[in-house]
Parts: structure tokens; C-alpha cells; sequence
């Protein structure tokens, strides 16, 4: 336990310090978001029914943005060999740096959403589902982009094509995250279902990532 | 406690590194690894490691702690320093320890042993090449494991600074342990000479 607390505290760490992935995913959100009005026109009714699917898309793709170097940096700098060696399983050692980057770069996109939704023409209760949905379905985005992180270390190439290439995994994610906060909006859906199957998503990806990640990782040992 | 390897052979990109080798080294003992550039001295201590997989052969330690796996008893010093140049000299060291895990020593003492006791708080960004290197060291104190997996251990180190690590590695030899060490300058303690491929 002090091992794996131990690395998400170092890797929280690192993230928010100077130079550190956190704020740019943060950032890239933000950015988005802002523009999307000024693209879209100033029809109100028409923005707060996109405004979900815009918030959705806005957030996928600021955690994949900082996501390939989630094993990169080890790799390079050799704290990987250190981390495959130790008696901490790789797995746990996998969803633990999992867990740190999405405390430190997934967390605050949660936490910037309220403001955003005020951009995008979205009431208290549309804002509050769009966040919630985030809150249930990025660590699903976290845990299957980090298969693509580690397949980006073990195949030396281009980290962001393997994101791109695990990218049909967040489809679901995604379908499901919109629907969600769509049926509280507009309905006639309930809420309910396509929030449920969301959690299960996240839940699935909690389990399947770190052994896929870790069995990548081994797999690729050099 | 003894570590040897038997009939090892390494493929490393579809070529034949080395095969057929055979190494032993018992507690108190250093190998020093030599051999021409590129003829596979990272790669045996790389296999040790764990970090490759032979092609054939066995590794094993004799005497160790049998929950453990051969690599979880290693330090590993590789070329790659495994330090975040974002973190301080203490948080580096500290992260690891408490990472790495086991039986440990005080953190603090061991960089004064390395001579890095001034420097603490300094960002890892900001040390030299020797530095860094001393650093790499303090963490093989703090955190006991019984075999040391040295890759050109003395590199970037000042005359002052190979003095030190050679005294460092005595100390570790004298409790007990054991060190292989992959090297082309003479390793400055006693040491039997574990040549890979032909003269150098």
C-alpha cells in the first residue's frame, strides 16, 4: 500500500508542478468550449442541445491529449525498469499511475465543467448531469486510453497514434456519457439506463486496463 | 547466497547476442563484466534484471528469500537514471524507498554518504551528470537488496566520487552481498573478471 501511494502521490506531484501534464488538459478543455459558441452562432435553444455532446468531446479528447505519456516518461527516463522490478505487481502499479493522472488531469476537467455549461446556455440541472456523467465515464476514457499508452511505449511509435488507435474504445463511453445527460435535458429517455450502463463501462475498464496494460508492458520488455 | 546463470542465450532483435553463458558469484564477491562494445554486458545485466527474457538458460539465487523473484532482490543501476528532474533530491529518493520497499536505511544519511546532503532541496532538474549518478547511488543504499546490477557504475563520477563508490561497494560486499557490475574501467575493488565474446 505505501508503494502505490507512494507513486500516485509522485506522479500527482509531477503533473501539477511546472511543466506538468495537468493544466494543459485543463487548458485544452477550456479552449474548446470558449470557441464553440463563436463557431456555432448565437442561437441559444441550439447550443444548450449541443452543449452536452460539446462538454462530451471537449473532455475525451483533453484526456487523451496527456495521456500517451502516461508510461513515456518512465520508459525514457528508466523508472519503468525500476517499477517492472519491484515486488509491487505491475497491474496494481498500472492502475495506480491510472488513478494519479486521472486525480490530477481528469478531476479538474470535472471541476471546470459548471463553469463552461454557463458558456454553452446550460441550466443548473443540464450542468449538474453533464458533470455527474463526466464524473462516472472519464475514468473509463483514463483506464482503456492507458492501453494505448502502453502499447505507445512497447511498439516505439508515435504515442498519440496509439491513442487514436484505442480511440473506438471511448466510442461507448462517449454514446452513453451524452445520452445520459441528454435524457435529463431534453428526455423522453430516463436518466437511469444509459447512466448505469456508463458506471458498468467504467467499472469494466477499472478491471480490464491495468492487466492489459501490464500484459503489454511485459510483453514488450527490452 | 549464490547467483548463476546457466546456458544463457540472448536474441535481441532476431541477431545472437551471446549463448552458452555461464556465470557465478557468491555472497562477498563482484563480477566485473567485460567485453568489446555491443557484445551483450547490458544485456546479461538486463536478464538478470528480469528485464529480458533469455532465449535459453535459467537464472537463479541460491539462499535468497524464496517469496521473492530474483529481480525484486536486485538494485539495478542502468544508464537511464530513473530520476524526475521535477522532483528534488530528497523526493526522488524518498519516492523510491518508499516504493521500492523492504528493509531501509535513512534517506537522508545515504545522500550524506554520497555527498548530495547540501543539495536536498534542489529540483533533480538542476544536478550534473555526476550528480545525478551519486543520487542513482543513494537509492542502492536506502533501500537494501542483496545483488547489485552496476552498469558502468563509475561513469560521469570525479576521481573523489570513484574513491567513494568503491568504498560504497566494499561495505555492500562486506554485509554480505553481492555485485555484477558491467564495466570497461577497472571497478577499483577486487573483482573476477567475466569476459562476454572474445578481447575486448
Amino acid at each position: 500500500m505505501t508503494a502505490l501511494s507512494a507513486l500516485i502521490r509522485r506522479d500527482i506531484r509531477i503533473a501539477l508542478r511546472v511543466g506538468g501534464g495537468a493544466l494543459i488538459g485543463v487548458l485544452f478543455f477550456l479552449t474548446v468550449v470558449v470557441l464553440m459558441p463563436f463557431a456555432v452562432g448565437p442561437d441559444l435553444a441550439l447550443l444548450s442541445r449541443l452543449g452536452p455532446a460539446i462538454l462530451w468531446l471537449g473532455a475525451l479528447l483533453a484526456s487523451l491529449l496527456t495521456l500517451d505519456r502516461l508510461f513515456m516518461a518512465d520508459h525514457e527516463d528508466g523508472s519503468l525498469d525500476l517499477i517492472t522490478m519491484s515486488r509491487t505487481p505491475l497491474e496494481l502499479a498500472c492502475a495506480a499511475k491510472a488513478l494519479a493522472h486521472w486525480l490530477a488531469a481528469g478531476l479538474p476537467l470535472i471541476v471546470a465543467t459548471p463553469v463552461l455549461g454557463l458558456l454553452l446556455n446550460l441550466d443548473m440541472v443540464a450542468t449538474g448531469a453533464v458533470a455527474l456523467t463526466l464524473l462516472a465515464g472519464t475514468p473509463a476514457l483514463t483506464f482503456t486510453g492507458m492501453i494505448g499508452a502502453a502499447l505507445a511505449v512497447t511498439l516505439h511509435r508515435g504515442g498519440l497514434l496509439m491513442a487514436v488507435l484505442v480511440l473506438p474504445l471511448s466510442i461507448p463511453v462517449l454514446i452513453f456519457g451524452v445520452a445520459a445527460s441528454q435524457a435529463v435535458i431534453v428526455g423522453p429517455m430516463t436518466f437511469g439506463a444509459p447512466f448505469s450502463i456508463l458506471c458498468a463501462l467504467s467499472l469494466v475498464s477499472l478491471v480490464v486496463g491495468p492487466f492489459a496494460a501490464a500484459a503489454s508492458l511485459r510483453h514488450g520488455l527490452d | 547466497m549464490r547467483l548463476s546463470g546457466h546456458g544463457l542465450r540472448c536474441v535481441r532483435g532476431g541477431r545472437e547476442v551471446f549463448a552458452g553463458l555461464e556465470f557465478a558469484a557468491a555472497s562477498g564477491q563482484a563480477v566485473a563484466v567485460t567485453g568489446r562494445n555491443g557484445s551483450g554486458k547490458t544485456s546479461l545485466l538486463r536478464l538478470i534484471a528480469g528485464l529480458l527474457v533469455p532465449a535459453a538458460g535459467t537464472i537463479a539465487l541460491d539462499g535468497g528469500d524464496a517469496e521473492l523473484t530474483v529481480p525484486e532482490q536486485c538494485h539495478y543501476l542502468g544508464h537511464r537514471d530513473a530520476l524526475k528532474p521535477a522532483l528534488s533530491v530528497a523526493e526522488n529518493l524518498v519516492f523510491w524507498a518508499d516504493f521500492l520497499g523492504g528493509e531501509r536505511s535513512d534517506a537522508a544519511e545515504s545522500l550524506a554518504k554520497v555527498g548530495l546532503d547540501h543539495a536536498t532541496h534542489l529540483p533533480a532538474g538542476f544536478l550534473s551528470a555526476g550528480q545525478r549518478r551519486r543520487l542513482s547511488l543513494a537509492r542502492l543504499l536506502t533501500v537494501r537488496r542483496p545483488v547489485w546490477l552496476l552498469d558502468e557504475p563509475t561513469n560521469a563520477l570525479d576521481v573523489a566520487g570513484q574513491d567513494m563508490f568503491g568504498s560504497l561497494m566494499r561495505e555492500h560486499l562486506a554485509a554480505g552481498g553481492l555485485i555484477v557490475a558491467a564495466t570497461h574501467a577497472p571497478l577499483g575493488i577486487e573483482s573476477r573478471e567475466l569476459r562476454i565474446g572474445g578481447v575486448a
